[in-house]
């Protein structure tokens, strides 16, 4: 399977133009103080997602694709340009505002899991619905974790799962909300070969499932190339 | 319930799964259990204590007058439904055959005493028994002077004016012995009954009349304003305050260290909740930035762990309030002789004191480094550099100082005491990390680590420097622990002894009155000649005439105590250098050849006396005038010879005066005073053994109950202590692994971690070492009025203790580091 196939199957127009544009990044520059001089990070990116497109951003480490990924998410503020979600500017709301929305629009998966290691893997699952107000987080939880295949881990702790496991929990949490965009960050850096392998295959499996967008970063070609889209960032620019 | 509070009870419950809440919880526990159980002390037990005080007046009032009490006195004390007993006293000579002496009578109604008990014993020597009452009809008890000066055993009969009584008992015990130390004669008791007969009390007899009064705290105070009142000339109240000095400055100096472990044991537990909160914030950051990214907004964050802090608080508090009450039920079970079945149950005050100074710990010093979680950027879930709080320990302890601070201006109102304690330890806080961070990077200057050859030890030194900010604070938290520590275990012992010592067993219980001035030298060969010590004052009499050329009278003053000290003679003495016992609290001492005098404070302010004023004093028809120089602090409760006003030698030489000594006499040695009454019959010899006993037995039993509260302080300092071990864990067990990662032995690893927590601890061990004497020479000298001398023990112990415990800690430390695998610590943490 692959990123096009996931995308055909979940049904949407990637050909289809600007009203079903879901993200759309506008002159997106970022320049951050490093010592005496300015060290500019990205420069100039126009990027638009459609709905239900899947899209990889590669690039050699230090050419700016986390901090991408990090602006288009509403966690890093970008130096120039702007963020349209949905059609609304992330820029002009404010940092609650833009909390708001990324929990009712935005799903993520990162490199590190960023599991919470006081919190069993259901409750790990739960806490988006929790902060949702969900009434029925528990039973909504333990489905999907039941779907991501760790029905039987439900009461464990993140330090008694595997790497692998660790990412499935946070797989599981990251769909339950029916998130309309999914950023993932390296979702395979921080696995061997098989277990990366095999949570690939879970995500985009459950991304056809769901029908969400998908935006990853990855410096794996191979798992790039799988994309409908590839966006190649070098020396903070967008490249052919 | 709204979805955060519902939110804040389920971060409650996983929170306190994971262990991340047990210190925080348990800090406030000990803080509301050792404020709520001396509040309940205050309440209760030491009301009781100042009550059982009373016992040494022999009620929880006394009247006295020199002429009878007219009978509207005594039904005042009936109507209102309390106990009462009457007595008189007077000077009178008692014969036995061709045997005579003069004794200090007290004739007493049967129910006396109201308060405390009279002992008497079988025989002189025997063992002595409680009385139940006062003697019966036709018996007296007399003491061991008297029984040895008229050779009347138990059995035998005296005449006594008119009437022939019998011997019935030794009195050994007395409540109000000490009371009056001068002009006291051998104890003679009986029954206010058998006076008429005795034809000694008529028109004109100098005899006192005593009123006693017993019952409920606030009726007893109500009746003392009515009576009040209605007092004549020649008529006073007398109560702990004006009777009993001594014993009144021991229950103060007792609510004192009381006051003081509960302020301890607060603060200390506030800076582990300080610390507490702080490793929970930190462990926190990344949950709270996931949740950011989640979509959490700050509000809602501020709202799931408020309440989650919020209820924790509640049910600690509730808690720590339940054990402060457990524990006063354990303290009035300890004193249960002390205490007896009157005491006032207690109230829900002081639970609901001890809760609320939880709750205000809590938001003093959690809440600041908790407000730090809602800053947390949603960032941090891809770069963890970002996003670490600002601020820190420090600002964490100013917020809760300063919180503190104020609770004690509302809760205990002793603002010497709350300034001391809060004031010492922000300065201990400061200096402490100051002095740890400067001596951290001293130690580790590239200069002397050049010498360093053992690589593992130039790694763990060099770990101190790059971190020299950090482990300051740890290391001055771990001081500040450390210090309670030391405080509450060399310092507190130090204290209680010096204490004790203030009431010693070799406290004079001897007082010799009366040593003419050609018998001086004779009465002190004796002394050396008999192995006894004593030092004898000069003593004139003399009454004040006039401050500052103006004529003084008793009219002068409002004060009943104040009116009965000018007209009566005071005992001045002469001498050249200030006693030991005393304490120059301003001025200085007089020159030599001035005509200038030294006052004792407490009556300089009660007549309304400064230094610069002067004084004339009327001895035997002459007067002289000075001026007052200096002002003195007694020990009251030191049972030594006091003197009101003082000169130097020249300015009273001329006149007529007598020896005064104070002294103590082994069992052994009481033949030898026998023996110096019948060479010098005009000497007075005044047993005051069992004033000195009676006040130590009081002091012991208070001392008891203080230590049970010690418990509680010593509780939190171990909390923070441990509050500052683990406040670094998790970052040394990252570098560990990193360490392993790159290719250190396990040697080089528990190597580097030894060497680090070696120079904290020995940083830490002084400094705690340094604050702890400090601390207690403060305390010993401001509040307790205490000289303790330095501690050997506390200066070995001290450095030792930090060096051992942070040996303990880098062994457990590495351990844990080592037996995981770093791949796993990294993986975690990442």
């Amino acid at each position: 399977m692959d990123f096009s196939a996931a995308a055909q199957t979940a049904g949407t127009s990637s050909n289809t133009k600007s009203s079903s544009v879901l993200l759309s990044a506008q002159g997106i520059g970022k320049t951050v103080k490093s010592g005496e001089s300015d060290l500019v990070i990205l420069r100039d990116i126009d990027l638009e997602i459609t709905s239900g497109e899947a899209v990889a951003i590669v690039g050699a480490s230090g050419s700016g694709k986390s901090t991408l990924l990090a602006i288009l998410a509403g966690l890093d503020t970008p130096s120039t340009g702007k963020v349209l979600l949905q059609d609304t500017d992330l820029f002009a709301l404010d940092e609650d505002a833009r909390a708001e929305l990324r929990g009712r629009t935005v799903g993520f998966v990162f490199q590190s899991f960023q599991l919470l290691p006081a919190l069993t893997a259901l409750e790990n699952v739960m806490l988006p619905l929790e902060l949702a107000g969900s009434e029925d987080a528990e039973a909504r939880a333990a489905a999907i974790l039941r779907r991501v295949g760790l029905g039987e881990r439900l009461q464990h702790y993140p330090k008694h799962l595997s790497g692998g496991e660790q990412q499935r929990v946070a797989l599981a949490r990251a769909f339950v909300v029916r998130p309309k965009l999914l950023l993932a960050d390296e979702p395979t850096g921080s696995l061997d070969a098989e277990s990366g392998a095999a949570v690939i295959a879970l995500l985009l499996e459950m991304n056809r499932e769901y029908g969400t967008t998908l935006v990853m970063v990855t410096h794996d070609e191979n798992l790039a190339r799988r994309s409908q889209r590839v966006v190649r960032l070098a020396g903070g620019r967008a490249v052919k | 319930m709204t979805a955060s509070a519902r939110q804040g009870l389920r971060m409650l419950a996983r929170d306190w799964r994971a262990g991340e809440l047990k210190v925080l919880a348990m800090a406030l526990v000990v803080a509301v259990a050792s404020i709520t159980s001396v509040a309940f002390f205050g309440d209760r037990v030491s009301q009781a204590l100042v009550r059982d005080a009373h016992q040494l007046l022999g009620a929880d009032l006394v009247l006295v007058s020199d002429h009878p009490f007219a009978p509207h006195f005594s039904e005042e004390i009936g109507r209102r439904g309390l106990r009462s007993a009457a007595a008189v006293t007077f000077i009178s000579m008692t014969m036995s055959g061709e045997k005579a002496q003069l004794a200090g009578v007290k004739a007493v109604t049967e129910n006396y005493p109201l308060r405390g008990r009279l002992r008497i014993a079988p025989a002189p020597g025997a063992p002595d028994a409680d009385a139940t009452a006062g003697p019966p009809r036709g018996k007296v008890w007399i003491e061991e002077r008297l029984v040895t000066a008229l050779e009347a055993p138990v059995g035998s009969r005296i005449r006594l004016g008119r009437s022939e009584l019998e011997v019935a008992a030794v009195l050994t015990l007395e409540p109000e012995r000490s009371a009056n130390f001068f002009n006291v004669a051998p104890r003679l008791f009986m029954n206010a009954a058998d006076v008429p007969a005795t034809g000694l009390v008529q028109t004109g007899s100098r005899v006192w009349h005593y009123l006693y009064a017993a019952g409920p705290r606030d009726a007893i105070a109500r009746l003392e304003e009515a009576l009040k009142a209605k007092l004549e000339r020649g008529q006073r109240v007398e109560n702990l305050e004006t009777g009993r000095p001594e014993v009144r400055a021991t229950i103060d100096r007792a609510q004192r260290f009381l006051g003081l472990t509960a302020l301890l044991a607060a603060i200390l537990a506030g800076v582990a909740i300080a610390l507490g909160a702080r490793r929970f914030v930190q462990r926190h950051l990344d949950g709270c930035a996931v949740m950011r990214c989640l979509g959490a907004t700050q509000s809602t964050l501020v709202r799931i762990y408020g309440l989650e802090f919020f209820l924790l608080g509640a049910v600690a508090c509730a808690a720590g309030a339940l054990i402060g009450y457990g524990a006063q039920a354990a303290i009035a079970a300890m004193l249960g002789d002390l205490l007896r079945a009157e005491l006032p149950a207690p109230t829900v005050l002081p639970a609901v004191q001890g809760f609320l100074v939880g709750i205000v710990l809590l938001l003093g010093f959690a809440l600041p480094p908790l407000l730090q979680l809602k800053n947390v950027p949603a960032l941090r879930v891809m770069r963890r550099e970002s996003g670490n709080p600002r601020g820190g320990a420090l600002a964490a302890y100013a917020a809760g100082l300063g919180s503190l601070a104020a609770l004690l201006i509302w809760q205990a109102g002793d603002m010497k005491l709350g300034g001391y304690v809060v004031g010492g330890f922000a300065v201990a806080v400061v200096v402490f990390a100051a002095v740890a961070w400067l001596v951290l990077k001293l130690l580790t200057h590239p200069a002397l680590m050049r010498r360093v050859r053992s690589s593992s030890l130039r790694y763990g030194l060099s770990q101190l420097r790059r971190h020299a900010g950090s482990n300051a604070i740890q290391t001055a938290s771990l001081a500040l622990g450390l210090t309670a520590v030391l405080l509450l275990t060399f310092t507190r012992n130090d204290l209680v002894e010096a204490w004790r010592r203030s009431a010693p067993p070799d406290a004079p219980n001897r007082f010799i009155l009366g040593v003419q001035q050609d018998q001086i030298s004779d009465v002190r060969a004796f002394f050396s000649a008999n192995g006894l010590t004593a030092e004898f004052y000069p003593m004139v009499r003399g009454r004040v005439v006039a401050h500052n050329d103006r004529p003084v009278s008793a009219a002068d003053y409002e004060e009943e105590r104040a009116r009965r000290l000018v007209e009566r003679e005071f005992n001045l003495s002469f001498m050249e250098a200030p006693p030991s016992h005393n304490r120059i609290t301003e001025g200085a001492w007089f020159r030599p050849d001035g005509r200038e005098l030294s006052v004792e404070e407490g009556i300089a302010k009660r007549l309304g006396w400064k230094v610069g004023d002067e004084l004339r004093f009327s001895v035997g028809g002459e007067t002289f005038s000075a001026r007052i120089t200096s002002l003195r602090a007694l020990r009251w409760d030191s049972m030594k010879v006091n003197f009101f006003v003082i000169t130097p030698p020249r300015l009273l030489a001329g006149f007529p005066a007598s020896y005064i000594s104070a002294f103590h006499v082994a069992p052994a040695q009481a033949a030898a005073l026998d023996e110096l009454v019948k060479r010098f019959p005009n000497l007075t010899v005044v047993d005051v053994g069992a004033a000195v006993r009676q006040a130590q037995g009081v002091v012991d039993q208070l001392i008891n109950a203080v230590q049970l509260v010690f418990v509680f302080a010593l509780a939190a300092g171990l909390l923070v202590l441990y509050s500052a071990l683990v406040a670094t864990e998790d970052e040394r067990r990252r570098e560990a692994a990193v360490m392993r990662v790159y290719g250190a032995s396990r040697a080089q690893v528990a190597g580097s971690q030894r060497a680090e927590f070696l120079a904290m601890g020995a940083i830490a061990g002084l400094l705690a070492t340094l604050g702890a004497a400090a601390i207690g020479q403060l305390i010993a000298r401001r509040v307790f009025e205490l000289d303790l001398p330095p501690s050997l023990g506390l200066w070995i112990a001290g450095p030792l203790a930090g060096i051992a415990l942070l040996s303990l800690n880098a062994w457990i430390s590495s351990r844990k580091v080592l037996r995981a695998s770093p791949a796993l610590i990294l993986r975690d943490s990442v």
